[in-house]
């Protein structure tokens, strides 16, 4: 379902440090992502695929080029606008599901809710809607250390879809899991890819779990070396 | 949205409960203090207050010798008064009340075994009248008494307690230089004088009486006077001084050899003197609340760096830098509120406790402790600021990623 475009980056990069310090992790990233797309993104370690992702979700932002998300110019945004972006349209989860340690699985799930100054009630009600999305109704009062890994991705996740984000970007959600547990959550976001119509990206650096998506792109040194869409187009034909 | 921020705020204030106690210490003192000087201070314009209601409001005193300035004034030199001073003032002056020529004397006062020395006071019925003194039992002097100077007595508190311990002394006989005379009346309860003097320990007797058997001449040694309002103090005092000048010849230009002396005088100084104290104690609590205040912003930002990862998670779910900066000036003004709070409470206890070792009435002002509390969540907000801003104006990435 590749259609208008949903996010389109040119010429991206990004710089980190300055002077003789100075080190480019992004060399010129020219990317287009369609709404309903799930891309998986790999490569070496250090070849920049965290930082891409990061200035794909705003929690970084490129030291030159352009990221248009339907038609927004992302780059230009402030701080404050760059915040609200996140708030309006993405979803994250991290490789070490970075939950608040001292909250309970649902009072992690409705924190974005809090931000939205939703009334407790209701926010409490969405947040326990997504819980059983993920299988994690029974443990929505327990705390994160109390939960395996692979529960707490899973509330990582439940807390990334409560807001209804276009957008999901995941970080090696798979890379502190086991294979079992790996599988279960690649089943989840493509789920949620197919059933609810979000938007995916994620970085992996398993074959494996590369294959749940439409589509791999292949980082070195911070470029993209292959845009070719085999994976999408070899379903596509099926 | 701040009742989620105040939520969290108390959750993490009693994660560290000591560490948050301790930071606020300086608030503590610095309420605390203030609170209770102006309390005390309070207690001690008050405790003036009464006592000068007490001796006779509107009272005017008419001393011989000139005003004392600073150390020692001119005195003795000058010429004492006489009755009809006092009997002129009443005839000639609009305003008064009543008009009491008194001379006193220390004096022992014996009755059978038992004798004290105390102070002797002659004068008129008009004294009580004067000082506003009612009696606790018995009658002041008859006319046909005073007229003939007869040796009749009217006793304080403290003299019948130490003369007559088991005996009603009304009717009694206690003697001043080894002369008797009878006690007709006792006078009621005063107490202790803000000099810390014992204003029951007199025997009052005629002002005839006391020249013909005790001083031995006619001079009256200070005349006092009530004034019938309180507006009319000012006038009164003038009018007073321009008649005394005229009956003691002292020709324009001259010196006054006399005083009137205005006892709300003695009580705006006093007051100034407990106000002045109050400006110095305060700005000791101001520069503790000023040390308060940098112990909140150090510890803010403690917090900061120890939950710099917490507001990454926060910033990448959806919070706003308004938020995360709402999130810790709540913070920080419910630490330093917490603070006053406290202060509060210590200051309520030291003043209560302070006031009965000082014996001052506890008289907390209301005002006061709202101010001190509203001026401790102030700091919070100014203290609590730049931390909190620092915090909002994270880079979500390098938040997460600290560890
Ligand atoms: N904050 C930073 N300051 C300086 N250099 C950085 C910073 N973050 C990343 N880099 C560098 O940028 C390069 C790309 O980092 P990045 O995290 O994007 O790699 P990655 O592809 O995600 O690697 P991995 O697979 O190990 O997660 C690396 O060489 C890294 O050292
Ligand atoms: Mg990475």
């Amino acid at each position: 379902m590749p259609g208008e475009s949903f996010v389109t980056l040119r010429k991206i990069t990004k710089v980190y440090g300055s002077g003789s310090a100075a080190f480019t992790a992004l060399k010129g990233i020219d990317l287009d992502i369609a709404k309903g797309e799930f891309v998986a993104v790999m490569g070496a370690s250090g070849s920049g695929k965290s930082t891409f992702l990061n200035i794909l979700g705003c929690l970084d932002s490129p030291t030159s080029g352009s990221y248009k998300f339907k038609g927004l110019e992302v780059h230009r945004f402030s701080l404050n606008e760059r915040a609200l972006f996140r708030r309006r349209f993405l979803g994250f989860v991290f490789q070490s599901y970075n939950l608040l340690s001292r909250a309970t699985a649902v009072e992690n799930v409705e924190l974005p809710l809090v931000y939205r100054r939703m009334p407790r009630k209701e926010r409490r009600l969405m947040a326990e809607k997504a819980l059983e999305l993920v299988g994690l109704s029974e443990w929505a009062h327990h705390r994160p250390q109390e939960l395996s890994g692979g529960q707490q991705q899973r509330v990582a996740i439940a807390r990334a879809i409560v807001t209804n984000p276009e957008l999901i970007l995941a970080d090696e959600p798979t890379g502190n899991l086991d294979s079992e547990m790996s599988h279960e959550i690649m089943k989840l976001l493509v789920s949620l890819n197919r059933d609810l119509g979000l938007t995916v990206v994620m970085v992996t650096h398993e074959d494996e779990m590369a294959r749940y998506a439409h589509r791999i792109i292949r980082f070195m040194d911070g470029m993209i070396v292959n845009g070719s869409d085999e994976l999408w187009d070899a379903r596509q034909m099926k | 949205m701040i009742f989620d921020a105040f939520i969290i705020a108390v959750r993490e204030l009693r994660r560290n409960l000591l560490r948050s106690v301790l930071t606020s210490l300086g608030i503590i003192i610095g309420v605390a203090s203030v609170i209770t000087m102006v309390t005390l201070g309070n207690g001690a314009t008050e405790q003036v207050r009464r006592q000068i209601a007490s001796l006779g409001s509107n009272l005017l005193i008419l001393h011989v010798g000139q005003a004392p300035r600073g150390h020692g004034g001119v005195r003795g030199k000058a010429p004492p008064f006489k009755l009809e001073d006092a009997r002129a003032i009443a005839r000639e002056i609009y305003g008064i009340e009543a008009v009491a020529p008194v001379s006193a004397t220390p004096m022992q006062v014996i009755h059978g075994n038992r004798n004290r020395l105390t102070s002797v006071f002659g004068t008129t019925s008009e004294f009580f009248e004067v000082r506003d003194w009612p009696l606790a039992r018995g009658r002041t002097f008859t006319v046909g008494e005073e007229r003939a100077g007869k040796a009749v007595c009217i006793i304080g508190q403290t003299v019948a307690k130490d003369l007559f311990p088991y005996e009603d002394p009304i009717g009694n006989t206690i003697r001043l230089k080894k002369q008797a005379y009878r006690v007709v009346g006792v006078l009621g309860e005063k107490g202790m004088s803000s000099f810390g003097t014992d204003r029951d320990d007199l025997v009052v007797i005629p002002i005839k009486t006391f020249f013909r058997r005790i001083s031995g001449n006619t001079d009256v040694g200070r005349i006092e006077v009530s004034v019938m309002d309180e507006s009319l103090m000012e006038q009164v005092k003038i009018d007073m001084e321009s008649l005394m000048r005229q009956r003691r010849r002292i020709r324009p230009g001259e010196l006054d050899d006399f005083h009137v002396r205005d006892l709300r005088e003695i009580a705006a100084i006093l007051s100034g003197t407990t106000r002045s104290m109050t400006s110095l104690l305060a700005a000791i609590a101001a520069v503790s609340l000023l040390v308060g205040g940098i112990g909140i912003m150090n510890i803010m930002l403690v917090a900061v760096t120890e939950r710099t990862k917490e507001i990454g998670i926060r910033m990448a779910v959806g919070a706003l830098p308004g938020d995360v900066l709402l999130q810790f000036l709540v913070e920080s003004v419910v630490l330093s509120s917490l603070g006053g709070i406290l202060g509060i409470i210590l200051a309520i206890g030291c003043s209560i406790w302070l006031s009965k070792i000082l014996l001052v009435p506890f008289a907390l002002d209301p005002f006061i402790v709202c101010i001190s509390f509203l001026f401790s969540a102030a700091i919070g907000i100014a203290f609590g600021y730049f931390p909190a801003r620092r915090a909002a104006h994270l880079n979500p990435i390098d938040a997460l990623r600290h560890e």
